[in-house]
C-alpha cells in the first residue's frame, strides 16, 4: 500500500486531543484526526462555520453519539446551523411518525441544540442570515448545502456528513483535503451549454433538468458550464442545478462561466486549454425531465404537488404568489405541499405571499421535508414536483410515482387534478 | 504480497482504516451499494431492488466493496447496524471511503465495538476468494486479510 502521509498537528490540536480542553472536545478531535489520517491530510485547518446534517434521525446510534457529546460537555466552537430533522415542530402531528421514532427524533434535535447549534432546521442555510464569505473554509454537510456553498458562495467545504460535521463544529478544525485545497477546485470538465436556446432555460425546473444532465456527465468531477448568459442565472436556479447534480451524480462544486464567483475571478483562464469537453442540448433537458418522471404523464390523475426541495426561498414564494394571484384554487383532491424553513415562512407571511398560497389551498411544512418522512397522505399514488432532487428520491423513499415539471405545469396540474404538460415550456 | 500459495491458507497485507478484528463468510459486492437506502437498518439485508444481491444480508459477512457509492447518511446506517449487531464482521475497501469509516469510528467511540475496515489495492482485492471464511486483523500499525 502507499505510504501514509504524516499528519502535522499543532500544539493546540494536540491539547484538544489529549483532553486538556475537556472530554467532549477530545472525542470530537479523535473523529477529526481519524478522518484526517484516513484521507491522508497533511494538517488541519480552521473552519469559520458548520452546517450539521446529523440531526436527521436514522436510528439509536446517531442519538447515542450526540447525547454522548452532550454528556461530555462539548459545545460548538463556530456558528453552526442545523439541517432538516424528522419532525415539523411548528405543525405538530403533520409528520405521521410512530412514537418509537418520533420520540428519539425529538431527543436528537434537542441534543444538537444543547451542543450550541442554531435551531434553523433547514437544508438551505444559505437562504438565511450569516452566509460564509468568498474563499472561507467551512465544514458543511448535506449534498445540496455543500454544492451551493462551494459553487454559488465560493466558500470552501469538503463533503462532510454525519459525525464529522459536528466534530468539526466542536473543534473548529477540519482536515486540509478535497475542496479546501485550491488546486482541487479547478474545473477538469467543460460542459458546453451554448446549443441550449435561452427560452429552454427560462424556467427553474429547466435548471434542475440541466443539473440532472450535469450530474450524469460530471459524476464527482469539478465542471464548468459555458455558453450560459449571466442574465439568466439566479440563486434559485443554481440551487435547482446543484441539488439535482448532487443527486444524479456526486457533484460538490460546479462553476458557471461569467456567473459564479470563482469563474468570474478566473475569467478566460477557465476552462484551461485541453480541458475535456461535452456539449448539452435542449433535447438533453427533455430527456432528463422524462428520466425524472416515473408516472405515465399527461392526463393522469394527480394526488399531490410538492414544492421546496431544497427549501423554498422567499423569491420562489414571490413567484408562486404571482402565479396564484388570479385566485383560482387547487383541486381539493390534490394536496399541495411547500417545504421551507421557519425563517423563510415567517418572511413569506410578512410579505403576504404565504396567504396567497394558502388561499389557493397550499399547506406548509417546516423543519423537515416531504421526501424524508411521512407527510403526504397514504392515498397519494402520483405526485408532481419542480424539484429534481425530490423527483430523484421520492419514488424510492415514499413508494409513489412522480412527474417532474415546471412551476406553471405544477400549478395547472394542481388546479385540474390531472397532470398537465406544456411542451412549449421545454424549449 | 501473497504470504503463501493457493493451498490451505493464503493472505494479503492491507492498510488499516479502522482498527479491529473479525472473520466471516466473504461477500463480494457485484455492484456498489449505498448502505443508506440500500440496506435494512435492523437486519442488514440488501433492500435496494436494483442491486444484483438484493435480499442477501451483509450481517456477519466480510464485505468486499471495490467501489463506494451513496449518501453520507450511510455513516449513520453503519453505526446503527453495528449497534444492532447486524453489521458486517469486517469491510474490505478498494477506495478511501470516509463515509463508512466514520460510521465505524463513531460506533467504536460510543459502543466500544470495533469493526475492522481495511484498504486494499485492486490486485490485492482481486486475490480475495469469492466464497469461504475470511479473517481480517487491523491494528494501528498494520492489517492483514487471510483465508
Amino acid at each position: 500500500m502507499s505510504a501514509s502521509v504524516a499528519l502535522h498537528l499543532t500544539a493546540e490540536d494536540e491539547a484538544k486531543l489529549d483532553g486538556s480542553w475537556g472530554e467532549g472536545m477530545a472525542m470530537a478531535m479523535r473523529i477529526v484526526v481519524a478522518l484526517a489520517r484516513l484521507s491522508q491530510a497533511p494538517r488541519l485547518i480552521d473552519v469559520a462555520t458548520a452546517h450539521i446534517d446529523g440531526c436527521l434521525y436514522h436510528g439509536q446510534a446517531g442519538l447515542d453519539f450526540a447525547e454522548r457529546l452532550v454528556e461530555l460537555g462539548a459545545t460548538v466552537a463556530v456558528p453552526t446551523t442545523l439541517n432538516v430533522s424528522s419532525l415539523d415542530l411548528l405543525h405538530p402531528g403533520l409528520v405521521r411518525l410512530d412514537p418509537s421514532e418520533a420520540v428519539p427524533a425529538r431527543r436528537l434535535m434537542d441534543a444538537y441544540v444543547a451542543l450550541g447549534a442554531r435551531a434553523t432546521w433547514t437544508c438551505a442555510p444559505y437562504q438565511i442570515s450569516s452566509r460564509p464569505e468568498f474563499g472561507t473554509d467551512i465544514a458543511w454537510a448535506e449534498s445540496n448545502a455543500i454544492v451551493f456553498a462551494n459553487s454559488v458562495l465560493g466558500a470552501r467545504t469538503a463533503r462532510y456528513g454525519d459525525f464529522m460535521d459536528i466534530a468539526a463544529a466542536i473543534t473548529g478544525r477540519a482536515p486540509y483535503i478535497g475542496l479546501h485545497v485550491a488546486a482541487n477546485r479547478v474545473p477538469t470538465l467543460e460542459i458546453d451549454c451554448s446549443a441550449i436556446a435561452g427560452r429552454a432555460l427560462a424556467t427553474d425546473a429547466a435548471w434542475a433538468a440541466l443539473g440532472f444532465a450535469v450530474g450524469r456527465a460530471a459524476a464527482d468531477e469539478v465542471c464548468i458550464l459555458t455558453g450560459i448568459d449571466p442574465v439568466q442565472v439566479d440563486e434559485d436556479r443554481l440551487k435547482a442545478l446543484g441539488s439535482t447534480a448532487a443527486s444524479s451524480g456526486g457533484v460538490a462544486l460546479f462553476h458557471v462561466a461569467g456567473s459564479t464567483p470563482e469563474a468570474v475571478v478566473a475569467g478566460v483562464a477557465w476552462p484551461a486549454p485541453g480541458t475535456r469537453k461535452v456539449a448539452l442540448t435542449a433535447g438533453d433537458l427533455r430527456a432528463a425531465r422524462d428520466e425524472l418522471t416515473t408516472a405515465a404523464g399527461a392526463g393522469e390523475r394527480l394526488d399531490a404537488v410538492s414544492l421546496g426541495t431544497p427549501h423554498f426561498s422567499l423569491t420562489e414564494f414571490e413567484r408562486l404568489a404571482g402565479v396564484l394571484a388570479d385566485g383560482v384554487p387547487f383541486d381539493p383532491e390534490c394536496q399541495v405541499w411547500i417545504s421551507t424553513s421557519r425563517a423563510v415562512l415567517a418572511a413569506a407571511r410578512e410579505q403576504g405571499y404565504a396567504e396567497v398560497c394558502e388561499r389557493a389551498g397550499a399547506r406548509f411544512v417546516v423543519d423537515t421535508c416531504t421526501y424524508l418522512v411521512p407527510i403526504l397522505a397514504d392515498s397519494v399514488k402520483t405526485a408532481m414536483t419542480t424539484s429534481g432532487k425530490w423527483a430523484w428520491y421520492a419514488p424510492g423513499n415514499l413508494g409513489i410515482d412522480v412527474v417532474f415539471g415546471t412551476l406553471d405545469e405544477c400549478v395547472a396540474s394542481a388546479r385540474s387534478g390531472r397532470v398537465v404538460r406544456d411542451e412549449s415550456e421545454w424549449g | 504480497m501473497s504470504r503463501s500459495g493457493g493451498d490451505a491458507s493464503a493472505g494479503v497485507a492491507a492498510e488499516t482504516l479502522c482498527v479491529g478484528a473479525g472473520s466471516g463468510e466473504v461477500l463480494r459486492l457485484d455492484e456498489p451499494l449505498s448502505l443508506w437506502g440500500g440496506t435494512d437498518l435492523a437486519t442488514g439485508v440488501i433492500i435496494d431492488v436494483h442491486h444484483p444481491q438484493h435480499g442477501i444480508s451483509i450481517a456477519g459477512r466480510v464485505l468486499v466493496m471495490t467501489a463506494s457509492r451513496g449518501s453520507s447518511s450511510s455513516s449513520s446506517v453503519l453505526a446503527e447496524q453495528i449497534r444492532a449487531g447486524v453489521a458486517p464482521a469486517a469491510i474490505l475497501l478498494g477506495s478511501r471511503d470516509a463515509i463508512l469509516t466514520l460510521g465505524a469510528i463513531a460506533a467504536a467511540e460510543v459502543y466500544q465495538v470495533q469493526l475492522p475496515i481495511v484498504l486494499m489495492d485492486a490486485a490485492a482485492i482481486a486475490m480475495v476468494p469469492a466464497s469461504g471464511l475470511v479473517e481480517v486483523r487491523a491494528t494501528e500499525e498494520e492489517a492483514s486479510v487471510s483465508w
